[in-house]
């Protein structure tokens, strides 16, 4: 199997300060990722490099393309890194006013994705959007509200359906679960797992809370000051860490 | 079956015999707890151990003598420092991520003591998950759920909530019933009878029993002797691996 997204030397700085440096790593299809390490560890700089957002000082991410194979979407073309972003590629934000357009209707959220790469015919873009919202458990009658009027959860659901109608095959996570409720929080988890495994998606998943991971990611890398100090299986990252400063993060934690 | 203390048997002799499903070649671990003053702790060494097809093989030894860490190991929970550790040709050891996964998913199933779920999930989903995500429709495997959760005597009016209010020994059956979803060809059990009543735990045996007649290599722990006796053919003392002990 070809991995889906290879990384090797990435590195990005502000000025004189360590963004993220020397990060490497294969994702293959179907694979969740997780990044964990403490705020300012570089966990975002990271995550925005690899989605395009930002442009490493160095560094490759090869990206397996359905149309020519393996392309590095740092040196490819704005028109089509974006073209990528649309189509292939999904981005769930920690807040869903990032991800979302509050002033458009929950249907055309999801259906405004549609459209962007391609769907003109109306009928059947309801009919998705209608779909969708099922699927994230929105009742159907909520489709012409607008985000604004959804609870955080809710949003946060409407964000997901919004990134994933598209049929992506890689989606960003930044803290997609932060600032929930707790119990609102484990019902997202659930939902975000079935797609995950049902769509097959590869996923890279940014969050500083451990229990998240070790529920969705296949494998974790550690970071600190921009560095990735370990990397490996989830739960054995977790259980028997290696590096002083993986085994401070795991035992800071009250229980996981 | 051996008695605890006797020495492990030479897995050469028994290599010639049958192909094992499990193999401990010279397997060591140790702890170094960092922000604990590096203290280094060493819990096993020189590990020999194999396991056939249709064998149950009791691992003893006293309390943090290392079975429960050796028996991670082998499911790649926790990393080895020295030897392989190979479980149906995979060495869990040198093995990515992925094989590691695949191996679980596939071919080696693992019952701790303790149940981990996603809070609210149901507990017949829970029980349900390792067929899902082999691929196996849902309703074929939510069938399989709740045929174990009736065997395992969990109420039935229990099935649609999450188990994480239920009781210790409910949980533990539930965590039971989910580990024998899938005829994993390779099993590990730690204390799998352990908070369970006469009733339950005599069910649970049965249900080992079965795994071995289909041909499923198990490994076991089983402070039980009386549970530990009925199943096992064979114990390896995991003492005799301490670090530093005359073998
Ligand atoms: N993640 C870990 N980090 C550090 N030390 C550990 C870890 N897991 C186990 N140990 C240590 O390894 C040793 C063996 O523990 P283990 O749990 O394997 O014993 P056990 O034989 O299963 O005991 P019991 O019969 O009480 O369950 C103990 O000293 C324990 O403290
Ligand atoms: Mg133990």
């Amino acid at each position: 199997m070809t991995p889906l997204l290879q990384v090797t030397g990435l590195s990005k700085h502000y000025g004189a300060r360590i963004g993220c440096a020397g990060v490497a790593f294969d994702l293959y299809p179907g694979e969740v990722l997780g990044i964990v390490g403490e705020s300012g560890s570089g966990k975002s700089t990271l995550l925005n490099c690899l989605a395009g957002h930002l442009t490493p000082d160095r560094g490759q991410v090869l990206f397996d393309t359905r149309a020519d194979g393996l392309r590095d979407t740092v040196t490819m073309s704005e028109p089509e890194r974006r073209m990528l972003a649309r189509t292939d590629w999904a981005f769930v934000h920690q807040n869903p006013r990032d991800g979302l357009r509050m002033g458009v209707s929950a249907g055309g959220n999801v259906g405004e994705r549609l459209m962007a790469v391609g769907g003109r015919h109306y009928g059947r873009i309801r009919d998705t959007a209608t779909d969708w919202l099922g699927r994230v458990e929105i009742a159907a009658d909520r489709i012409d509200d607008r985000p604004s009027a959804f609870s955080g959860g809710m949003q946060q659901r409407l964000q997901i359906a919004r990134n994933l109608v598209t049929g992506p095959r890689l989606v960003f996570m930044d803290e997609p679960t932060g600032g929930l409720d707790v119990s609102v929080q484990a019902r997202l988890l659930d939902l975000l797992r079935g797609l995950v495994r049902e769509m097959g998606l590869s996923a890279i998943l940014v969050t500083h809370d451990l229990a998240v991971v070790r529920l969705l990611a296949d494998r974790l890398m550690v970071m600190k000051s921009g560095h990735v100090v370990e990397a490996g299986l989830t739960d054995q990252v977790l259980d028997d860490p290696q590096h002083p400063y993986t085994q401070l993060l795991v035992s800071s934690v009250l229980q996981m | 079956m051996n008695a605890p203390g006797a020495s492990p048997p030479d897995p050469r002799s028994i290599w010639t015999k049958k192909k094992m499903m499990i193999e401990l070649n010279g397997v060591g671990k140790s702890f170094t707890l960092h922000n604990q003053g590096g203290t280094e702790i060493p819990v096993l060494a020189g590990a020999e151990l194999s396991v056939a097809p249709g064998e149950c093989v009791a691992l003893t030894g006293a309390s943090g003598a290392g079975k429960s860490t050796l028996m991670r190991m082998i499911y790649g929970n926790y990393r080895t420092q020295a030897g392989s550790i190979r479980v149906g040709g995979v060495d869990v050891t040198a093995a990515a991520p992925r094989e590691i996964l695949r191996l679980r998913r596939e071919g080696l199933g693992y019952i701790s003591q303790f149940l981990r779920v996603v809070p609210r999930v149901p507990t017949v989903a829970v029980v349900a998950e390792p067929l899902l995500q082999l691929g196996r429709p849902r309703d074929q495997a939510l069938d399989v759920a709740r045929g174990l959760l009736h065997r395992l005597n969990i109420p039935e009016r229990l099935w649609d909530l999450s188990p994480t209010t239920f009781s210790g020994g409910e949980q533990q059956r539930v965590n039971i019933a989910r580990g024998f979803a899938h005829a994993y060809p390779a099993l590990l059990l730690d204390e799998p009878t352990a908070s369970l009543d006469a009733v339950n735990r005599a069910v649970v045996l049965e249900m080992i029993a079965e795994a071995k007649a289909r041909g499923a290599a198990i490994l076991g722990i089983f402070h039980d002797v009386a549970a530990r006796d009925a199943v096992c053919d064979r114990a390896v003392d995991v003492g005799a691996f301490t670090p530093g002990a005359v073998q």
